[in-house]
């Protein structure tokens, strides 16, 4: 598939949609959003790019391989449910700092900030993993 | 009202899903499937209670919901299944095109060699 | 409040990350699934050692409160199914040393694994039904890619009755906790019980209650639902069958006890239905079996016949008949194994699956011809072997509450497998080996590895069968304070949710 559209538009969404994921992903601490909805945005953002260009050109665009993305989600996630665990309280008990860098710059994060990076991960790394795998055997079999 | 119709619209799902079901063609197969989850998600909702209310949120410097607010389990629930099933379905689909790939039929019934 | 009840889930999500992370380096990979395993068993001992008093350990995930939050609970019957996948998870990842080939392994075979192992001790820990539902899926998820990897085409058409028929299930089994959640507002297994056992309306909850039977009779492969098993257990490579025909199934059986203990209190209706069911599933399954002359797909048909006795002891509702049937599914989960083990050393070493085509072994393999022995007599319910205690105490309290017919029948179940296990032998061991056999006529050669991680497992299993049998009164006790505990949940309830009732 070649449409100069597309292609051209593929180019200037990429980016946006990605950090409009990264928004979504850290507006769902106390708004709708979250990590699975931001995952889901920024496999879209690899699969747009899939589809105007090909599989191995937004394979490039990962850099990382899918699966190796995945794990480190889902070792993000075990990681922020163990930060309980080292408190003493049952495994995933959120744990919160805060940090007054100046009088009104007051940063207030806490483990399942963590989690949801790890969701994330795991969300954009399956998602991708099973599109592109789908699309590559759709080519091979035309 | 609403619930009359959604009871219709999960039993339509889930008629049809399961019409879908008795082909012979696995491709139909996997469409009665996702019908079938879909038909599953809006018992959960409809089962869950439908008040009305507003999103569930705290809002900020109060410590309890204004007002009336729908309960978030059902949601919660109806979000991790929709999630499991779009990954099943998602196998479901490659393995389809594998085996079609393999033995280049969509019949159930051709498919006997590891049941003789 | 400790981290032990959630190690055995969190063990083996390591293990698979660690194996994705190590993709190019399969010996490490290797090595990490192995000691993954070994843990868990280690874990799963020690949580068999605090609970086997009758204590319960309980941890509110994330801190919240049950009901609100995810509640993982171990009690007798938890410690000891955990006790089973460890064991099972460590021989069936030593075996996989030897027969699993490298193309497997390189497509995640090792991570796949572990998140099946995941899925499975989740299932027996969880006290939160909706959290149950999600173990089941992600143990689902993991055996449809294990059944389907590597891509042969018996696999593949297996691994599309598989899928289909479990994703059925699951859909209803989804549909149940939705209209049960509609009843009662919650999750919570124990919250279910409390609130369950105060209805007024016991004719609704028995419809949902039959759904969660049609939901977990479609997992644990019993009467009318087990087609699908027969088509599948029998084509992947040996270590994932040994696992699935061992552990899969009886996730299945453990769900229902669970179920119909703790959640539900079966009326004479249910009870009188389980029954029917368990005697259908135990003479279909037996049947099938007579009729195949392929070594795992005989086999394959004999979990659905076995799994008719776990029913039956369910079914029976007396404290010593559950005792029977959770005594009966850890004998079944050790010979069972062992069998597709043994099935999975005689096609890795010739090729063949056609007991036709099979003969001699005996007098090419003594040693190895003893271990397919005591594992099929073990099955098959002879002294002094585990299966005979299973058997023996089944039948004891199916004659106690007068249930005639059902004993007679499970009785009579066990003469045919008997049967179906002697044509094996005679077929593969005993008889002359056919002149126009592939099979090699001098006797196998055994490197030092395989002879480890093939034999291995295999005496390890015949061994426990025997200590099983050896050793039956002191498990059928374990066994026993299992089920005083599923029959009389006050404990659990207490342990789960302090002081009763719900805010």
């Amino acid at each position: 598939m070649t449409s100069l559209i597309l292609r051209t538009a593929a180019r200037y969404l990429f980016p946006l949609i990605l950090l409009f994921s990264i928004y979504v992903l850290f507006r769902g601490h106390n708004d709708p959003g979250g990590g699975f909805v931001g995952g889901l945005a920024a496999a879209s953002a690899y699969v747009l790019y899939a589809l105007a260009f090909d599989v191995k050109a937004a394979r490039g665009l990962l850099r990382v391989d899918s699966a190796r993305l995945t794990a480190w989600g889902l070792l993000l996630a075990l990681l922020s449910g163990l930060a309980g665990l080292a408190a003493g309280r049952p495994f995933l008990t959120a744990r919160w700092g805060k940090w007054t860098i100046t009088e009104t710059w007051i940063v207030k994060a806490g483990t399942p900030l963590l989690f949801d990076v790890g969701v994330y991960l795991v969300v954009l790394g399956v998602t991708v993993t099973i599109l592109f795998a789908l699309a590559e055997g759709e080519d091979e079999a035309s | 009202m609403t619930e009359l119709m959604l009871a219709i619209a999960i039993g339509v799902l889930y008629a049809s899903g399961l019409y879908l079901m008795m082909r012979r063609s696995i491709a139909r197969f996997i469409i009665g499937l996702a019908l079938l989850s879909h038909g599953a998600n809006l018992l959960i909702f409809t089962a869950g209670g439908l008040s009305g209310g507003r999103a569930p949120i705290i809002p900020e410097g109060s410590d309890a919901p204004a007002g009336l607010i729908a309960d978030p389990l059902p949601q919660a629930l109806i979000l991790t299944a929709i999630v499991i099933s779009f990954a099943l379905l998602a196998f479901a689909l490659v393995l389809l095109l594998r085996t079609h790939q393999e033995t280049e039929t969509d019949d159930m019934e051709k498919l006997r060699s590891t049941d003789a | 409040m400790n981290a032990l009840p959630a190690l055995p889930i969190l063990l083996p999500l390591l293990t698979g990350i660690v194996c994705i992370l190590m993709r190019g380096n399969l010996p490490a990979q290797r090595m990490a699934s192995i000691a993954g395993c070994l843990l868990q068993l280690v874990v799963a001992v020690v949580l068999m050692v605090r609970v086997g008093g009758g204590t319960l350990i309980v941890a509110q995930m994330g801190d919240w409160a049950a009901p609100y939050g995810i509640t993982l609970v171990v009690d007798v019957l938890s410690a000891i199914m955990l006790v089973m996948s460890g064991l099972l998870g460590l021989l069936s990842a030593v075996y996989g040393l030897v027969t699993m080939d490298e193309r497997r392994e390189r497509h995640y075979y090792h991570a796949f694994f572990q998140i099946l192992l995941m899925g499975v001790n989740g299932s027996f820990l969880t006290g939160d039904l909706f959290n149950l539902y999600v173990w089941f899926e992600v143990m689902l998820m993991a055996s449809f890619v294990l059944l389907a990897l590597g891509g042969e085409r018996p696999q593949l058409e297996g691994a599309i009755k598989y899928v289909a028929l479990n994703f059925l299930a699951s859909a209803l089994f989804l549909a149940a906790v939705g209209i049960l959640y509609g009843l009662t507002g919650t999750l919570n297994m124990a919250d279910l019980a409390l609130v369950l056992r105060g209805s007024e309306d016991p004719g609704l909850i028995t419809t949902v209650s039959m759904l969660f039977l049609v939901a977990f009779g479609i997992k644990a492969a019993i009467f009318p639902l087990f087609f699908w098993l027969p088509a599948s257990y029998h084509t992947p490579p040996a270590p994932v069958s040994a696992i699935f025909a061992g552990l899969l199934t009886k996730v299945g059986v453990y769900a229902l006890l669970r179920m119909f203990t703790l959640v539900f209190t079966p009326d004479t209706f249910t009870l009188q239905l389980i029954l029917m069911l368990a005697a259908f599933t135990m003479v279909t399954g037996v049947l099938g079996a007579a009729a195949q002359m392929n070594f795992r797909r005989l086999l394959a048909f004999h979990i659905i016949s076995q799994i008719g006795y776990m029913i039956m002891g369910l079914g029976l509702f007396t404290q010593t008949a559950i005792a029977a049937a959770i005594f009966y599914m850890v004998h079944n989960i050790i010979a069972k194994t062992n069998l597709f083990l043994i099935a999975g050393i005689v096609s890795h070493k010739t090729g063949i699956h056609d007991l036709k085509q099979m003969g001699g072994l005996f007098k090419a393999q003594p040693l190895f011809s003893v271990g397919f022995l005591i594992a099929a007599m073990a099955l098959a319910g002879l002294p002094p072997l585990s299966g005979f205690f299973g058997k023996w105490s089944l039948a004891q309290s199916g004659f106690a509450v007068e249930r005639y017919a059902v004993t007679a029948i499970a009785l009579g179940v066990g003469l045919l497998t008997l049967f179906s296990m002697t044509k094996i032998w005679n077929e593969a061991f005993w008889k002359p080996r056919p002149a126009d056999s592939p099979l090699p006529a001098t006797p196998w050669t055994w490197t030092t590895r395989e002879r480890i991680a093939l034999m291995g497992p295999v005496a390890l299993l015949a061994a426990c069968s025997v200590a099983l049998g050896l050793g039956a009164g002191w498990a059928l006790d374990l066994c026993g304070t299992a089920a005083t505990q599923l029959l009389n949940p006050a404990a659990y309830l207490e342990a789960v949710l302090p002081g009763g009732a719900r805010p």
